[in-house]
């Protein structure tokens, strides 16, 4: 029985690439990946955004009415779902005058229980610090 | 020996960044190494079959059979961002494999190393 701890390092702008979507999607893969691993084995992801992925976590994003497509929000309502951990920078949200009113922090109304955390950049650091693989996004 | 797990985002010609990724795998599996490659979004176009060797482009397909052949390369196109595309199973070079995510993630539980390019 084992553990391998991914921390998907969010840091890319939401929509303008894939890339910020498939961390969300990626992570969030992490909740099937069991059929692959012996019994006990499992993967665990946590997602932390930094830089300008921290816009990721906008709320009221509109991406259904203006691209027909869900949206990134969406996502990240689906990894606080799933009882991921969520770490985002508060220097980088201090940067864009955004607070914890602005941003996603819970999934409460779809039955969500965790909720995202803004911490430091050092926190962040130690969450690379501890995982097993470092996935930059 | 070592497993070395690979994932890109990255497309095939307008960056290079897909070509790194190759190169290295390449050089990993030289050394005796096995290697994972895993390719979502925009790298999903390395598993279209058809393409055509131009001097001003970048040219895979070859390393990529060559790879294969050696049996310590696995390399896996995400199947979603494939179909959505408009690449399909048919479409598929041999010896790739198309799969859902969590294959990837599967693929780093036991991986020695992981390199992830998670840009364009």
């Amino acid at each position: 029985m084992a553990t391998t701890k991914l921390a998907f390092i969010v840091r890319s702008l939401p929509y303008k690439t894939e890339a910020s979507r498939l961390a969300l999607t990626h992570a969030i893969a992490s909740q099937t990946v069991e059929i692959y691993l012996k019994d006990g084995d499992l993967v665990e992801a946590s997602v932390s955004y930094v830089g300008d992925g921290v816009l990721n976590c906008m709320k009221g994003q509109q991406g259904m009415k203006h691209y027909g497509i869900t949206t990134i929000e969406g996502h990240a309502k689906n990894s606080l779902l799933l009882d991921m951990r969520v770490l985002i920078c508060k220097e980088d949200l201090d940067k864009f005058g955004l607070t914890e009113d602005n941003i996603l922090m819970d999934a409460e109304d779809i039955g969500g229980e965790t909720k995202a955390n803004i911490v430091a950049y050092s926190e962040i650091q130690k969450e690379m610090e501890t995982a097993s693989h470092i996935l930059v996004c | 020996m070592g497993k070395l797990t690979i994932g890109t985002f990255s497309s095939l010609v307008g960056s290079l960044s897909l070509d790194f990724a190759v190169k290295l795998a390449e050089a990993a599996v030289k050394k005796g190494h096995k290697v994972d490659f895993w390719m979502s979004g925009n790298a999903t176009m390395l598993a279209k079959k058809g393409q055509k060797a131009f001097k001003d482009y970048s040219f895979l397909a070859k390393t990529i059979q060559d790879l294969i052949a050696t049996g310590n390369f696995q390399i896996c196109a995400c199947e979603a961002c494939a179909e959505a595309r408009g690449y399909h199973k048919e479409d598929c070079p041999d010896g790739f494999i198309r799969k859902s995510m969590d294959w990837y993630l599967a693929s780093t539980f036991d991986a020695d190393r992981v390199l992830h390019i998670g840009g364009d």
